[in-house]
């Protein structure tokens, strides 16, 4: 079996935060795609609801919760409010610890570093454990492009990366597939990288985890070299720790000679002691458990266990710059843990790959822009990839804002258009400014509205009460969103009708297609039809 | 200017606002338990919630369960310090991780290892892997760990977890924190016990 230099062939869309960013749809053209894709929509509410129940039982059980998150998030602030001297203290006990820190300002020269490291030691492969940092500088490609083979060992990164596809869940990446698609891809993709795929595989969970293992064994015994990312890194030790639940973190953590990680300069805590904290929120925030199967805690090198050559790339790529807005700075306490994803009916809906970034669901929203920046068109979009509903909030463990967040975000956006040419929204909203500020010009366009209503409520139009289109400039609205027809008969003229309903039979007669209440029966999305 | 100078100083730069050092209004160390049982049998039920296998045993019992928990295995990693303090009695070939590469310890049947603490809300073992414990690679490459934990290392909760290894002057050991065996719902999040790690763990606390 020659695996050397070929490896997987990648021609997904650049979905990293590097300079080799290629544009992608608009979060609502790319939402309207996977709307229509009902496998993608099914799997992704049964995971999502499935996840939903765990979170709530293990968090309901604790009754410091709300204290936690709460300390949670000031363990965080008080990392990032002083982030100069706890990365210095990290570099000096980590470095004295035995391990050999490098720093990079971008995603090109974090990739520069490991591919340097790797080709320094010869390394043809390197086994990788997930790591959303290296996801998301694109390393894969990179060293794939030095002629060196990256092996994903996470199940469901192993599934992305050998269905040549993109991760679209930050915990679960392969969300969107379901266990017949897995079988598939195990059948045809393994025999091309390593160990076949057991002819007689079926869509079992444990048998196709049991292909992985098998497949995957042989990569952890032989591997050298081995690249990770961290979940926490502490100042007050120099120690990293990776929070995982397949063994595979630890394979790679403690089988190779040497171990690269890739550690975000915002995963710092002050102290050893934070890890109480963070490790009664993480698990139990990310994969609904009270504590996940394994977390590994290292610092340096150790004599006579696991890699005696450890190195750590502190990396920036556009976190300095999120720290210097004062409310986006607030992004920067993610833990990756992707509650806020799993309680999104806008993410549950779309899917991951709408965000068109490795980070979707609610907080890629909101970090996705702050680090890539807002030049290009999807990540314009991505600010109003939200219904505001605060679900996000309430579920996030460091308590980010997150609809505070995107409202900040999207004036980000529009004052970045002002000067220009105006956006359909502006001349929209501009519009409605103008009728609004006079009730008499507010009652004659509703007076119209209502008799538009009126008449493609008729049986002449098929009693349409939803519209699917709007005309310009308002198709900009109504490409991601139904429209409910105007009632017949709108609340200011039905209160003056019937004097405030004093008139107005107890159990109303006529349909809710004939009163104002008809809207609330008409105002649900396509979306959630049929569910 | 290089990376590490440039980025201090972005760093610096960007909190131009100076947001003052927040308080945290937390108490370290302090325990919280949850569910009414005592602690050990907490301890139990949470292990045996992960499905790992849990027993509670009188010291003088115990050579016999480790036998009994090593069912068929025959060549079994534990240092010295294991085999001396809890002799099972059985017909083993005993092996030291030490001795032994990724390939070779991928060859034996089960490893056997003592334990740093148990956490009983969470159903945790930390290893340090000091003496009686091995190498890291030891309790993760074989397929079946046994751990040996007396009930006086159970500790409540993780912030004693914590405080306790801090105690220890463990915090900047090698620390694997195991909370049942190996396991992903990376498909429909459906849970599968047994990936990588170990595939079976048995617990057995000794009283």
């Amino acid at each position: 079996m020659s695996e050397g230099g070929a490896g997987m062939r990648i021609d997904h869309p650049h979905v990293g935060v590097t300079t080799a960013f290629l544009g992608m749809p608009t979060f609502q053209q790319a939402a309207k795609e996977s709307l229509n894709d009902p496998v993608q929509r099914r799997n992704l509410a049964h995971a999502t609801g499935v996840i939903r129940e765990k979170r709530a039982a293990v968090v309901g059980e604790l009754d410091n919760w709300e204290e936690l998150r709460r300390a949670a998030e000031a363990i965080k602030n008080r990392a990032l409010f002083s982030l100069d001297d706890y990365l210095m203290e990290f570099e000096e006990r980590a470095a004295a610890a035995g391990a050999t820190v490098h720093w990079a300002r971008d995603a090109a020269e974090a990739n520069r570093i490991v591919v340097d490291l790797a080709r320094a030691k010869q390394a043809r492969e390197v086994v990788k454990v997930k790591s959303m940092a290296t996801q998301e500088i694109e390393l894969n490609e990179a060293l794939q492009a030095a002629g060196i083979d990256a092996w994903e060992t996470d199940l469901a990164e192993l599934i992305v990366q050998l269905g040549d596809d993109w991760p679209s869940h930050i915990l679960v990446p392969a969300i969107h597939r379901n266990r017949s698609e897995v079988r598939e891809i195990f059948l045809r993709q393994m025999k091309k990288v390593g160990r076949p795929a057991p002819e007689d595989l079926t869509d079992d969970p444990p048998r196709l985890a049991e292909a992985a293992r098998l497949h995957l064994r042989e990569k952890f015994l032989r591997a050298d070299f081995a690249v990770s990312g961290a979940n926490f890194a502490i100042a007050e030790t120099g120690s990293l720790v990776v929070v995982e639940s397949e063994g595979n973190g630890r394979m790679c953590l403690s089988l190779p000679k040497t171990l690269v990680s890739v550690v975000g300069i915002e995963k710092i805590l002050p102290t050893w002691r934070d890890l109480e904290v963070m490790l009664q929120v993480l698990p139990r925030s990310s994969t609904g458990e009270r504590e996940n199967p394994y977390t590994s805690i290292w610092t340096g090198n150790a004599e006579g266990d696991g890699p005696q050559d450890v190195h750590i790339v502190l990396l920036d790529n556009g976190r300095t710059e999120v720290l210097a807005d004062e409310v986006g700075r607030a992004a920067l306490r993610c833990i990756r843990c992707s509650a806020c994803l799993n309680v999104c009916p806008v993410y549950e809906r779309a899917g991951g790959h709408a965000y068109g970034s490795v980070y979707p669901g609610p907080i890629g929203a909101v970090l996705t822009p702050q680090l890539r920046g807002t030049s290009s068109e999807v990540d314009q979009s991505l600010p109003y990839a939200s219904s505001l509903c605060g679900a996000c909030f309430d579920a996030c463990p460091v308590r980010i804002d997150i609809p505070s967040l995107l409202v900040h975000l999207r004036t980000r956006v529009v004052d970045e258009h002002r000067g220009g040419v105006p956006r359909p929204e502006a001349v929209a909203m501009k519009a409605a400014g103008w009728m609004f500020a006079d009730h008499r010009r507010y009652e004659v366009a509703e007076r119209l509205a209502t008799s538009g209503g009126k008449a493609l409520r008729s049986p002449l139009f098929g009693r349409r009460e939803v519209l699917r289109q709007l005309p310009p400039p308002l198709n900009a609205w109504s490409g991601a969103r139904d429209v409910p027809v105007p009632p017949p008969e709108s609340f200011r003229s039905w209160w003056k009708r019937t004097e405030g309903g004093r008139h107005e039979p107890r159990c109303a007669p006529h349909s809710s297609t004939e009163t104002p209440s008809g809207q609330r029966t008409s105002s649900r999305s396509r979306s959630t039809e049929g569910e | 200017m290089n990376a590490r100078e440039e980025i201090l100083g972005r760093v610096r730069l960007a909190l131009a606002d100076r947001p003052g050092s927040p308080e945290i209004d937390w108490e370290y160390g302090r325990p919280v338990s949850t569910g009414g049982l005592g602690l050990v049998e907490r301890f139990a039920e949470r292990v045996a919630d992960y499905h790992a296998e849990v027993e509670m045993l009188d010291r003088e019992d115990i050579g016999p369960a480790i036998a009994a928990a090593l069912g068929d295995a025959r060549h079994v990693v534990g240092d010295r310090t294991l085999r001396e303090s809890w002799p099972s009695g059985a017909e083993l070939e005993w092996l030291d991780a030490s001795d032994l590469t990724s390939a070779e310890l991928d060859q034996v049947d089960a490893v056997v290892t003592t334990a740093t603490i148990g956490i009983a809300n969470t159903g945790t073992i930390v290893l340090d892997h000091g003496r009686g414990q091995g190498r890291r690679a030891a309790s993760l490459v074989p397929d079946v760990h046994v751990c040996l934990i007396s009930a006086d290392q159970i500790v409540s909760d993780v912030p004693e977890a914590v405080a306790r290894i801090i105690e220890l002057g463990a915090q900047t050991h090698p620390l694997t924190w195991i909370s049942g065996p190996s396991a992903t719902s990376d498909i429909e999040l459906s849970r599968v016990e047994g990936v990588h790690g170990p595939r079976t763990l048995r617990v057995i606390v000794v009283r």
